[in-house]
């Protein structure tokens, strides 16, 4: 399993489009936000945490058909799933290696681009912490939606119609938690639903991937 | 140690391709299996790795000791040839990389990207992957395409090793690979629609 997680995260390192394309895709959406609904600092320091929340599961959502369509390709796959490695753990390990080179960019550099959009001081902290406990059910549906589409060519415009309904939940508790904290309210109610999204989705997520996958590979 | 299959019928997109296939290879032995293109080689191959439920009929064997190797190799380009093959190792429980490399004259091309690797040097990468993982029963779909004489002997000499061994290996491919094998044909197999005696599974729903 280290050997898998070892593999993705040097392939995204060598191969590029991992970090950077995500980033810098967020840094548009945050940079366009001003643009699009005017420049008033007040209006900017009210919608910040949910225009943050949005450009980063946007960023997230970009790459994430690199998840699999790559090794189904080359053929890794199949001798993936005919190794001895459990199918639902080479999933998760793979939904693990997209958030540490995707999302985690993301977490770290969203304080970053909340000073563009005039958030609020004690929204920085709130932002990260829900950014940190939301992006790993990202990931992981993610990789379900990636599975789910995996055969098909051209399959990502797809897959994003799939795995957005599926983040909805997400978005809402995430963009809740960093709201209340921009807006000095407690945020502990939705940070404890958003973490319970999260347990679940990682508990249950990858067997839901592994068995659609199966079924792709046939 | 060994691979039998039973009355065994294969589907290919929901169609039978072979029905009835019955043989078996024991410890030692390799068998060859022949038939013209789209006879269903590789459906069956699939089938017997796991890939793919049977239609119908057994395969006796434990699929934790069976290494497949496809078409495709499998490789990462912007992995070296070494990286690839520690990969497949550290996957399966480490073998010797260096050997494998040795065993088909890789060393040289050790440290160069798979993206920089010619056709055949890929293939002989992908065949040096099954001698890192340590499988006793080998299930190979033309493994010597774009190979060289020289590096189809040594695929030849891999093999043979393997059989030595203790292992078994069942081969599709249309070429002569210069050992002793048993051949098997499964175009004698083909299925109709009344060997199997069912449509397509799918085909009521539409």
């Amino acid at each position: 399993m280290r050997a898998l997680l070892l593999r993705d995260l040097i392939l995204a390192i060598r191969a590029g489009g991992g970090f950077g394309l995500g980033l810098a895709f967020f840094l548009i959406v945050v940079v366009l936000v001003p643009f699009s609904v005017g420049p008033a600092p007040e209006l900017l320091s009210r919608i910040a945490a949910g225009a943050l929340w949005l450009g980063a599961l946007l960023a997230c959502l970009l790459s994430l058909d690199r998840i699999l369509a790559l090794d189904w390709e080359d053929g890794t796959l199949d001798l993936l799933a005919t190794s001895p490695l459990p199918l639902e753990a080479a999933l998760a390990i793979k939904a693990l290696a997209h958030w540490l080179t995707t999302a985690l960019p993301l977490v770290v550099a969203a304080p970053l681009f909340g000073v563009l959009l005039n958030l609020p001081a004690p929204g920085f902290f709130w932002l990260t912490v829900s950014l940190l406990v939301g992006t790993p059910a990202l990931s992981i549906i993610g990789a379900f939606g990636a599975a789910l589409t995996v055969g098909l060519k051209r399959g990502g415009l797809l897959l994003s119609l799939l795995v957005v309904p599926l983040y909805v939940p997400t978005l809402i508790f995430g963009a809740e938690v960093a709201r209340r904290g921009a807006e000095g309210l407690d945020a502990t109610g939705p940070l404890a639903m958003l973490g319970g999204i999260t347990a679940g989705t990682i508990a249950l997520m990858p067997f839901a991937s592994a068995a659609v996958l199966r079924m792709a590979l046939k | 140690m060994m691979l039998r299959v039973k009355d065994l019928t294969v589907a290919r997109g929901g169609l039978p391709v072979l029905a009835g296939v019955s043989f078996s290879v024991d410890a030692g032995q390799a068998v060859m299996l022949r038939g013209p293109n789209g006879s269903g080689k590789t459906t069956l191959l699939r089938t017997i790795a796991r890939l793919q439920d049977p239609v119908a009929g057994q395969i006796e064997c434990d699929p934790d000791q069976v290494a497949y190797a496809a078409h495709s190799d499998g490789l990462k380009s912007m992995l070296s040839a070494r990286e690839n093959l520690r990969f497949w190792a550290d996957v399966y429980g480490g073998g010797d990389v260096e050997a494998a490399l040795e065993a088909f004259e890789l060393s040289r091309l050790a440290e160069r990207m798979a993206a920089h690797l010619s056709a055949g040097q890929r293939r002989r990468l992908g065949l040096a992957r099954l001698l890192v993982v340590k499988r006793p029963i080998w299930i190979l779909d033309e493994p010597t395409v774009s190979l060289d004489e020289a590096s189809v002997a040594l695929f030849a000499n891999g093999v043979k090793a393997h059989l030595a061994t203790g292992g078994l290996a069942l081969i599709a491919t249309h070429l002569d690979l210069g050992f002793a094998a048993e051949r098997f044909d499964v175009s004698a197999y083909r299925a109709t629609a009344e060997a199997v005696g069912l449509g397509a599974s799918d085909e009521a729903f539409l």
